[in-house]
């Protein structure tokens, strides 16, 4: 185990002193692929219960695993994205174990000899702060069904669709000391396989799903008994579930209790962990190499093919964007969250000023879909659309305040910002006669304020300005107005 | 018209050869094999008989004929040993926890076979899945040895596990029978009834829709009353299948042209570690006069050593338990075969495997739950997967010095029915002979080369190196020849 030092905020004040949770992570992410790992059958979600079930993941007799090229592609491509070795001869062996949702009677999964081994991730917090996480594998396996106990009063029953589809189990080091830093990695790895395109990363769905193993011990100190919480499926439930586990530990410990290793299901409802099994009732899988699968050998240019083939990936995209477009490393970090988003703030900022295209894209764009659900794939406003609104923002057509309440219009439309601002007539105002005849006219209207100001409050300039500007529809160029006013009042 | 006898006295080729020259039709053929299988139920060699699929199947046979269409196994009637899934027909593995269960898939094997034109007559009686050397684990039933000792009236087991195979060839109920061998299932089955057995290479063969007993061991092959058939049918079965992971993409040779009759040359090896402590004189003079035969046909006899032997059954009995307690675990009472109820899941479980499985099937999966248990892995089953790799390094050297290898196929001639059923090693010790090539997945082959001192039927297996079927046949060929083994069972069970 690498040794971390101890971050002093990361540590829990107890009755008796503070403790260091101490966490590693196993997530189980669906592969995107039309077929499953062995079979020939559909991986589509949501289809009626067993109509995507072929012999083979029925586990008939005389049914044979034929593995799926597209699957072990995906792992590869994953392991790239978490900067992993890639193992080109590795094994697939059988996990051994009875339940109705596992026909065969045994998982096929990747026991001592994984498709990918050691990689580095990295994971950004809130305090602006990276910490590198070690995975110390990527193994491929087959997911079992579902148990449906919610069908009928006393019996269960089980839908085989999911049953044989292709999982990349990613197993983390020890190496998170606190839940923002749980969720980080999970979000992280997350990115990394939408970036490349291995995993849909749809937690709600259970196409990314991960098992926690949580311990306590002084900061610093020896390692604590661990307990494993399994299957937590959205990023608010695992720093629920870790922080709960962790005071639960806590509490144990400092009544002189011990922790007693097993595995643990979180309730969301009551917000507790409860024990499923103990060390003891845990299974012996006996696994041993599957003899119905030779090894799986992949050739150098082949995976050498793959990493041509990648996408850039989310850290190297943010470093190019601060060095490039001279992003703060929040906005690039903000920016580079998904492929779509980056892409999208490239095609605004090509040829534009990138810090005003960031702003438009964070503040503005990213503001409106998140008060309104919708995904950047589905933005109202195409990356041309923005850009156009930023190019007459920088050759004065409009104010920044205009362009606001063009945006506003572009949102609900879908129209391009010059068909808006011909619509409404929001060109701005630049012909000094236009604006110095609204000038005169407010300081007509207002000979007592026009006093104050000659008297030394020059404040209330800002006020004249606000009239000027309310007369002219907002249309007025506020340096203009401003240069006009300060003319005709304080002879400037 | 043709005397049925006469008819199910020809051999593969022989009513190849009737038919392509219209002396008989499919339809006859089938026909007097449907009465013949019903004047032998005695035998007890058939599970299942399929006398209208049987007719159906010859007169479309006999159709393509007529359009000159004609396969390499055009309108033969075989016997399908129940390990094969067959389309909608009845497959049980000789195994009650298969009640009932049909098949909606047809084996690759059992389909290559029908592409070529064969008829299927039924399926044949086994050992439950495949775990038996004497017919006497089948939940349908001990199979009887066609071959009784003169003046003697107990029943003999026919070998297994395929006895069901087996029993019906020598019977001349099939005009032959697919088997499968994991550990000698076709080689000491055809030594035991006076029959050829054959095991191809493993890969050769498609394990698609077999159900599965060694999954890395399981090999497909012909069951015949000549080298001559085997090789005919051996090349209808084999063949690269993408729906097996472990199926070999390989061409196939024609292996009816491997019978020259002329071994000249050839270096024949045989192995001191085969002259077990205890062997039978009768077998040993047998597997001496094999050598003579060899050495007579011009093949020259080297002595090799092949210094693994011994560990082989051991590790056999490590490895094949091992998959087989994992393969079996799908026989959970959930989707097809026997359910017993229980109060709940894990019960159901318990009571559906505790009345499914004979006792020898409960006896291999606890022996392979047991040695690939924690803390028990590296003890048993990796050790034994270390001798299966020096076993396989002890073959490849040999193969350096000869082209095949002679020895006896099994230990001893068929025993009486109940003689070693109540004991499990005198039991695995038939397969000592076939165990090691099967673990080393080389092809091999029984031949009747004798009788026994009480005239039971005893068999030579040929030995070649992997994917050298070809010179397998070559040798078998002249081995038989030599032999001209004739002597057939009297036909106690038409009386």
């Amino acid at each position: 185990m690498r040794e971390i030092p101890t971050n002093p905020d990361n540590l829990i004040a107890g009755e008796t002193g503070d403790w260091e949770i101490v966490m590693g992570l196993e997530i189980h992410a669906q592969v995107s692929s039309n077929a499953k790992l062995f079979s020939g059958a559909s991986t589509e979600f949501g289809a009626d219960p067993n109509s995507q079930v072929s012999f083979v993941d029925a586990g008939l007799p005389g049914m044979l695993p034929t593995i799926n090229e597209r699957c072990v592609e995906q792992a590869v491509r994953t392991g790239m994205g978490l900067n992993a070795e890639i193992n080109l001869y590795s094994v697939f062996d059988r996990k051994n174990y009875f339940y109705p949702d596992l026909p065969q009677g045994y998982q096929i999964s990747q026991f001592k000899q994984p498709i990918v081994g050691r990689g580095m991730v990295t994971i950004e917090l809130s305090d602006g702060t990276t910490k590198e996480i070690g995975v110390e594998r990527l193994h491929l396996e087959q997911d079992a069904g579902k148990s449906l106990h919610d069908q009928h009063p006393s019996q269960t029953y089980v839908d085989l669709n999911r049953c044989g589809v292709a999982l990349m189990e990613i197993v983390s080091d020890p190496d998170m000391r606190s839940a923002e830093e749980a969720s980080a990695y999970v979000e992280k790895v997350q990115r990394i396989v939408r970036y490349v395109g291995s995993c849909d990363g749809v937690m709600a769905e259970g196409s990314l799903r991960a098992d926690v193993n949580v311990s306590v011990r002084r900061p610093g100190g020896e390692l604590g008994t661990r307990c494993e919480i399994k299957n937590v499926n959205s990023m608010r439930f695992i720093r629920q579930a870790i922080e709960h586990e962790a005071r639960r530990q806590i509490e144990i410990l400092e009544d002189g209790g011990k922790i007693d290793q097993e595995t643990r299901l979180y309730d969301p409802n009551k917000g507790v962990t409860r024990s499923m099994r103990s060390k003891e009732e845990a299974h012996d899988y006996r696994y041993f190499p599957d003899p119905d699968l030779l090894p799986l050998e992949m050739e150098q240019e082949w995976v050498d093919a793959i990493r041509a083939s990648l996408p850039e990936l989310p850290d190297v995209k943010k470093a190019r964007f601060m060095a490039d477009f001279g992003l703060s490393e929040y906005d690039a970090r903000t920016l580079v969250s998904d492929r779509e988003s980056a892409d999208y703030y490239e095609a605004v900022a090509s040829g534009r000023d990138a810090k005003l295209s960031a702003n438009w894209v964070t503040t503005d764009l990213f503001g409106y879909l998140n008060r309104t659900g919708i995904n950047i794939a589905e933005s109202p406003i195409r990356a041309e659309q923005l850009g156009q609104l930023i190019d007459r923002i920088v050759d004065k057509t409009i104010s920044g305040r205009i362009a606001k309440e063009v945006f506003e219009v572009m949102c609900e439309t879908h129209q391009d910002p010059d068909a808006i601002i011909a619509e409404k007539g929001l060109k701005q105002v630049t012909d000094e006669g236009a604006i110095t005849a609204v000038v005169d006219q407010v300081i007509a209207e207002n000979p007592e304020k026009v006093a104050d100001v000659q008297g030394g409050k020059e404040k209330l300039l800002g006020w004249f300005t606000g009239q000027v500007m309310k007369l002219s529809g907002g249309k007025a160029n506020p340096q203009a107005v401003n240069k006009i006013l300060r003319e005709k009042i304080l002879g400037d | 018209m043709t005397a049925n006898s006469e008819l199910t006295g020809l051999t593969l080729a022989q009513a190849r050869d009737a038919l392509a020259k219209g002396d008989t039709t499919s339809v006859e053929l089938t026909g007097a094999y449907i009465d013949a299988i019903a004047t032998a139920r005695s035998l007890n060699a058939f599970v299942t008989e399929t006398p209208e699929k049987a007719m159906e199947m010859a007169k479309a046979s006999d159709a393509r004929r007529a359009s000159g269409t004609v396969g390499a196994m055009e309108g033969l009637p075989l016997g399908i040993k129940d390990l094969f899934c067959t389309k909608d027909v009845l497959s049980t593995a000789s195994s009650h926890i298969l009640d009932g269960f049909q098949p909606p898939y047809e084996s690759t094997v059992t389909q290559n076979l029908w592409n070529a034109g064969a008829v299927m007559l039924g399926k044949l009686n086994m050992d439950e899945f495949a775990m038996g050397s004497s017919n006497e684990t089948s939940y349908y039933g001990p199979v009887a040895n066609p071959w009784r000792p003169e003046g003697d009236n107990r029943t003999f087991v026919p070998g297994g596990s395929s006895g069901g195979s087996a029993s019906s060839v020598a019977a001349e109920i099939v005009v032959a029978a697919t088997g499968t061998d994991t550990g000698g299932s076709i080689r000491q089955p055809a030594s035991f009834t006076g029959i050829v057995g054959a095991k191809p290479t493993y890969g050769r063969c498609s394990r698609f829709g077999v159900v599965a007993f060694a999954s890395s061991l399981d090999q497909a092959g012909p069951m015949t009353r000549t080298v001559q058939d085997a090789a005919i049918m051996m090349g209808s079965m084999v063949g690269f299948d993408p729906m097996d992971s472990t199926s070999v993409d390989m061409p196939v040779p024609d292996f009816e042209s491997a019978l020259t009759g002329d071994i000249r040359g050839l270096k024949i090896g045989i192995p001191a570690e085969y002259r077990i402590d205890g062997m039978p004189a009768e077998i040993e003079k047998l597997w001496q006069q094999g050598e003579a035969w060899l050495r007579d046909a011009g093949a020259e006899i080297v002595p090799i050593s092949l210094p693994h032997t011994k560990y082989a059954l051991p590790a056999y009995y490590i490895v094949a338990p091992a998959e087989a307690s994992s393969n079996l675990a799908r026989y959970d009472g959930m989707r097809f075969g026997l359910r017993v109820d229980g109060q709940d899941l894990t019960e159901t479980y318990e009571k559906t495997r505790a009345e499914g499985f004979g006792a020898e099937v409960q006896r291999r999966i606890m022996i392979g739950t047991y040695v690939l248990s924690a803390g028990y892995y590296d003890a048993y089953y990796l050790k034994a997967q270390k001798v299966r790799t020096l076993i396989g390094q002890d073959f490849e050297q040999a193969f350096g010095q000869v082209d095949a290898i002679l020895t006896p196929t099994a230990p001893s001639a068929a025993f009486a029915a109940g003689e070693k059923s109540g004991d499990p090693i005198a039991m695995y010790l038939n397969d000592v002979f076939t165990v090691p090539a099967s673990m080393a997945g080389l092809p091999g082959m029984s031949v009747p080369a004798g009788l026994s001192d009480s005239g039971m039927p005893l068999g030579l297996q040929v030995l070649a190196p992997a994917f050298d079927e070809m010179t397998m046949f070559r040798v078998g060929g002249v081995l038989e020849s030599a032999a001209a083994f004739s002597a057939r069972p009297n036909k106690w069970w038409l009386a």
